[in-house]
């Protein structure tokens, strides 16, 4: 039955795929979470009548925000291939998409995580300021936490736009289900493979959104 | 205990100066709950908030407990905060945290130890009541539990000074009670200054010791709640009390009662503090050969003594009346009044 119906796809090869789209997703999730919070949490605290609030750095963060954001992914691929070289030593396989996928991600993320901070009731931030808080209190104690459900449900947005990057980075030599869909699939004319990985990516799609959506609502409790 | 000195507040909206609060001077006492009563926009909250730097003061000076809270910057200002518990109208709870972790959460930015925080956890929400109820999120508790969690967290650092920012307006008129008598409690249980500004003259009348009244950012009239009662200098201040005594003083609302009751004599009787709780009237009709029928009358109780206003007809032989009131007039505080005699 499988091999009728999908003559060329190898087990290995197909396994191999998914692992790296997984391995590339999973990382560049990690970084783009990180990166992401400290981009907004800048954006939010530098703001007019921030807690920071600081004209200069609010500019550059949003022009590094925006312009990266501005810069369509697979351009972003290019011209990062001398950053790549550097930071990891190599331009091809899943590690050389890293820097991209998590440049390229940050950016969006950042916003969506300005966004969450923003709708924090700024009572509750006030309420913490007159029990005697400090900035950094206020923010782990009170921003974070209390922004946590959006933050989750927009790190599932950001994962499923990532998840698509990596075919995009895998069509141009960075391995993954994009890399086989291109290369063994397309470029073969074998297009049973390229049937496949859509399959593979559009379940690991609805794996990602199952599991946002779930620790989303468990953590909203309002 | 608190004293204010030439405070001011201006804000610059589209580049038109308003003063929020304008060259405020004020004295509070320990152990007093102050009401701060006027409308909306008559800079009320502005001045609350003030207290504690939630806004910054343009001009003016802060004294609670000695320290000057308008010179302090950076640390300083925060341990200063810890000494002032401040409730507000929208509780403004975590919802992230149970009541039990809400009430933690100033524990946690003062430093205290887990085991004594946990302790000191349980004892607050005995104080306000809400046992049983501790690993419940906010969005389970009905408003009045929600502004409870407010008071037992504003409680937990042991304040000197506890601000109210409109902390019953949100709730419902039973509910309004009940966290007025906790405040009530807390104010005589441990000897709290509590600052509330309120919009509603029932909540002065039930607790405050002292009233102010706040009119575009000034404090146009204040003293003693009773005297504030009984003698309402400015219309703002006549309006709040007509909240609740209705309208006072009118004389179209004399006449009819005059034209009805047209014999012995019409006195209106004006209970001002402690004597209300002396049986008046059963005494006069003892004592004097008269008759007493109560007409029309209106009769609250503050937190210094009741106060009120009763229309009386008195019916008797010209001399026991004579003798009636001026037993009235010499021996109790109680004012009257002879509106109309009929021979």
């Amino acid at each position: 039955m499988w091999n009728e119906l999908f003559p060329n796809v190898k087990a290995d090869a197909l396994w191999e795929a998914t692992y790296e789209t997984f391995y590339m997703t999973i990382i560049s999730i990690a970084g783009t979470f990180i990166l992401g919070i400290l981009l907004g949490l800048l954006l939010y605290l530098t703001k007019k009548n921030g807690i920071w609030e600081n004209k200069w750095l609010h500019f550059i963060t949003a022009a590094f925000v925006n312009v990266f954001r501005a810069i369509p992914f697979i351009i972003l691929i290019f011209l990062l291939f001398p950053v790549t070289l550097i930071i990891v030593g190599t331009i091809r396989g899943p590690e050389a998409a890293l820097p991209a996928l998590i440049l390229g991600a940050a950016p969006f993320y950042g916003r969506l995580v300005e966004i969450a901070l923003t709708e924090v009731d700024k009572g509750v931030v006030e309420a913490a300021k007159a029990m005697g808080a400090k900035t950094r209190t206020i923010l782990f104690k009170v921003l974070l936490p209390e922004s946590m459900p959006a933050l989750v449900s927009g790190i599932t947005v950001t994962a499923i736009a990532l998840i698509g990057y990596t075919a995009m980075a895998g069509a141009i030599g960075a391995g993954g289900l994009g890399n086989y869909a291109y290369y063994f699939g397309f470029q073969r004319r074998d297009y049973d493979i390229v049937l496949v990985s859509t399959i593979v990516i559009v379940c690991i799609v609805f794996i990602f959104q199952f599991i946002g959506d779930m620790i989303a609502k468990k953590l909203d409790k309002r | 205990m608190i004293s204010i000195n030439n405070l001011s507040k201006q804000f610059t909206i589209k580049k038109q100066k308003i003063k929020a609060v304008d060259q405020l001077t004020l004295d509070i006492k320990e152990g007093e709950i102050f009401g701060v009563i006027g409308y909306s926009g008559a800079g009320k909250s502005t001045f609350v908030r003030l207290l504690n730097r939630l806004e910054e003061p343009t001009t003016g000076e802060i004294k609670i407990a000695g320290k000057n809270i308008t010179a302090m910057k950076g640390k300083e200002l925060r341990l200063a905060r810890q000494e002032i518990g401040m409730i507000f109208q929208h509780f403004n709870l975590l919802w992230s945290r149970t009541v039990e972790q809400n009430i933690a959460f100033p524990l946690e930015i003062a430093g205290v130890p887990k085991t004594e925080r946990a302790k000191r956890v349980q004892e607050l929400i005995q104080l306000v009541d809400l046992s049983g109820r501790e690993n419940a999120y906010p969005s389970q508790l009905s408003g009045g539990q929600k502004q409870r969690v407010g008071i037992a967290r504003a409680l937990a650092n042991n304040p000197k000074v506890l601000l109210c920012d409109e902390a019953t307006s949100a709730l419902d008129p039973e509910t309004t009670n009940a966290i007025l008598d906790l405040l009530v409690d807390i104010n005589e249980k441990l000897g709290l200054t509590i600052i509330l500004i309120t919009h509603e003259m029932h909540v002065i009348r039930k607790i405050c010791h002292q009233v102010a009244v706040m009119e575009n950012g000034s404090i146009v009239e204040q003293g003693d709640v009773l005297d504030v009662f009984h003698r309402p200098q400015q219309a703002v201040t006549k309006k709040f009390v007509e909240q609740i005594m209705g309208l006072t003083d009118d004389e179209d609302e004399v006449e009819p009662i005059l034209a009805t009751y047209n014999q012995g004599k019409m006195i209106r009787l004006h209970f001002l503090g402690e004597t209300t709780n002396q049986a008046l009237i059963s005494q006069l009709s003892k004592q004097f050969a008269i008759e007493i029928n109560i007409v029309q009358g209106k009769i609250t109780h503050t937190k210094r003594g009741a106060y009120g206003t009763l229309f009386v007809q008195m019916l008797g032989e010209q001399a026991e009346m004579d003798a009636a009131i001026a037993y009235v007039t010499n021996e109790t505080s109680v004012e009257v009044e002879v509106i109309q005699h009929v021979e």
